[in-house]
């Protein structure tokens, strides 16, 4: 599923990841750790095409596809998905709007029908009721006036829309309070497949008891410095991030 | 001085120029060296139907400034008109027009410019609306690239009246569409709203002068534009809260998207208070479309350009989303997308 070799990327000229290697199957859940700077958001706006991240050495891609050879919205089209730390607000966009627009625009590129407006108001009435959310606040604008809970569960919503076969989470556990945690941690559960391959991003251990990884990766310093198994995290938790702060 | 007077005397110097604090940057002086020729008679039957037709009771044409028009609303009434100003050819024509609303009408004036060539148009309207009266006024300003049009508007306003207007505008080679409202407070409501859309060389300017005269009036004012190409924008908006004029609430805000490097807004909020017990506030902002929001679209599968037009059209729609009538407000919502993504 995802392979990415050796990735080196910079930001405004200073290197970020120097050399990131990591492979995760189809079917699996894989976390990455690590302590603030470590390059995180980094990958995940590497792997999703954000301007100003240049790669400079290395590849990623996905089902043998090279991603980094692809417009961003074509990557989505591919079914890679970014459930953003800090989720954007589209002023005068309604929820429904974007979503119906995404839909059509990745069905499109991959030359499937467009889906016709009854039968996307009866799936998102469906995906609203199992994320608790008000039917009435998809009819705002996109995330304009959400609390930071609202926004991230309003990614998860979207992520249940577009059904991705690729979903990168960054950070989705912080502000969340336990009870939405436990909300957005369903919908993403819901999602998981022996097709669907998951890369979850965090910096707490907390976020992995209500999404199990199958490995957990310790990002430092730009590369990948241990991988292990769910003890891993907990062994994390535990420790902190020092003697990778150091190694690195 | 003035634009009528330089068209009916064909003196240049009469022209309003970069001289005069208030048209500095729209110089039609220095654009115009000599006033064209009266422009020809036109036949109001030979012209395709105006964007607004089918939604009124009534349709007045003024062609090349033949003729004058008066709108007269009798208490109570409630109506729709359509007003189309039509300019053809290279010459030049001015138009006068008055609307009087009485005790309790209501109106909705649908006014558009439809212009093709190269002439230099004036427009001078007078606007009364008497004690509660209402009227909700729509100008979708169509000219032509190479055109001069200049329209000015004076209202006065009853007190509890309620003013509302939604200025559309593509531009021309140089154009302004300038609306001077007189407020007596009282409860009378004004809302005065515009939106520009300019691409090429067109220049639009959306100039308005709001006084507030007495206690308890309020004015909404949002203005919202997108330029792009070499185009130019000006926004010049004024709002005097006279001494005494206490309780007053007003708001004006201007945002402009500037889509390319030599693309230029010009804007001047001005609020002048002379009261003590006032409520002020103005925000005015340029910039570029967020490229953050533009990633995060992307993100999800919407191609760029469809995810800047979406963007846009947002931007825009807030504007637009503020005309009370339905079938007006729809068609200036295809206007507009039709421009941001044709």
């Amino acid at each position: 599923m995802l392979s990415v070799s050796n990735l080196h990327a910079a930001v405004e000229d200073k290197e970020i990841l120097k050399g990131l290697s990591l492979e995760v199957p189809a079917g699996e859940v894989h976390a990455i750790m690590g302590p603030n700077g470590a390059g995180k958001s980094t990958l995940s706006y590497v792997l999703t095409g954000r301007q100003g991240y240049e790669v400079t050495q290395g590849s990623a891609t996905l089902d043998g596809e090279d991603l980094l050879a692809l417009e961003p919205n074509e990557r989505a089209a591919k079914g890679v998905f970014l459930s953003f730390q800090y989720p954007l607000e589209i002023p005068g966009v309604p929820a429904l709007t974007f979503i119906r627009t995404a839909l059509n625009a990745q069905r499109k590129a991959r030359g499937e029908p467009e889906v016709t407006a009854p039968d996307f108001l009866k799936l998102a009435r469906a995906k609203a009721a199992e994320l608790k959310i008000d039917f009435d606040m998809l009819k705002r604008a996109l995330n304009v006036g959400f609390s930071g809970g609202e926004k991230k569960r309003m990614e998860i919503f979207q992520m249940a829309m577009l059904s991705p076969r690729f979903l990168i989470l960054d950070e989705t556990d912080s502000g969340l309070d336990v009870d939405a945690l436990r909300i957005v941690a369903d919908g993403v559960n819901a999602l998981r497949s022996p097709e669907r391959g998951m890369l979850v991003i965090t910096h707490y251990q907390r976020l992995l008891d209500y999404i199990k990884p199958d490995r957990v990766h310790v990002l430092a310093g730009g590369k990948i410095v241990a991988s292990g198994g769910p003890e891993l995290a907990l062994q994390l938790e535990r420790e902190g991030y020092e003697k990778y702060a150091r190694a690195a | 001085m003035s634009v009528a007077s330089a068209i009916r005397t064909r003196d240049a110097a009469e022209l309003p120029g970069k001289r005069d604090e208030d048209w500095r940057w729209t110089d039609l002086r220095g654009l115009i060296r000599e006033v064209p020729a009266p422009s020809a008679a036109l036949g109001a039957a030979l012209l395709p139907a105006g964007p607004f037709d089918a939604l009124a009771h009534e349709v007045i044409v003024l062609a090349n400034g033949q003729g004058a028009a008066h709108i007269g609303v009798e208490p109570g009434e409630d109506k729709v008109v359509a007003l189309r100003i039509v300019s053809r050819g290279d010459g030049a024509h001015a138009a006068r027009v008055s609307v009087d609303v009485e005790v309790g009408g209501r109106l909705t004036l649908l006014e558009s410019y439809e212009g093709e060539g190269g002439y230099l148009g004036h427009t001078a309207l007078v606007l009364s609306l008497a004690k509660d009266a209402a009227v909700e006024r729509i100008v979708l300003a169509a000219d032509d690239a190479e055109g001069v049009n200049v329209s000015q508007a004076e209202v006065a306003l009853a007190p509890g009246a309620a003013y509302a207007q939604s200025t559309l505008t593509g531009g021309a080679r140089r154009q302004r569409l300038e609306t001077v409202v007189r407020h007596p407070g009282g409860h009378a409501d004004l809302r005065l709203d515009g939106v520009y859309l300019l691409s090429g060389k067109r220049h639009a300017d959306l100039t308005t002068a709001v006084t507030h005269d007495a206690v308890d009036g309020t004015t909404q004012q949002l203005t919202k534009g997108v330029v792009r190409d070499q185009a130019r924008a000006v926004f010049q908006g004024r709002i005097v809260v006279a001494e005494g004029a206490d309780r007053t609430d007003a708001r004006m805000g201007h945002h402009a998207l500037i889509l390319s490097d030599r693309a230029e807004v010009d804007a001047k909020p001005e609020l002048e208070i002379y009261a003590d017990d006032v409520s002020c506030a103005h925000g005015n902002t340029v910039g570029a479309l967020d490229e953050d929001a533009l990633f995060y679209a992307r993100q999800r599968g919407i191609p760029e350009d469809e995810a800047r037009a979406l963007l846009t059209e947002a931007f825009i729609g807030e504007v637009v989303d503020r005309i009370d009538h339905e079938a007006a407000r729809e068609i200036a919502r295809g206007w507009v997308a039709e421009r941001l993504r044709g």
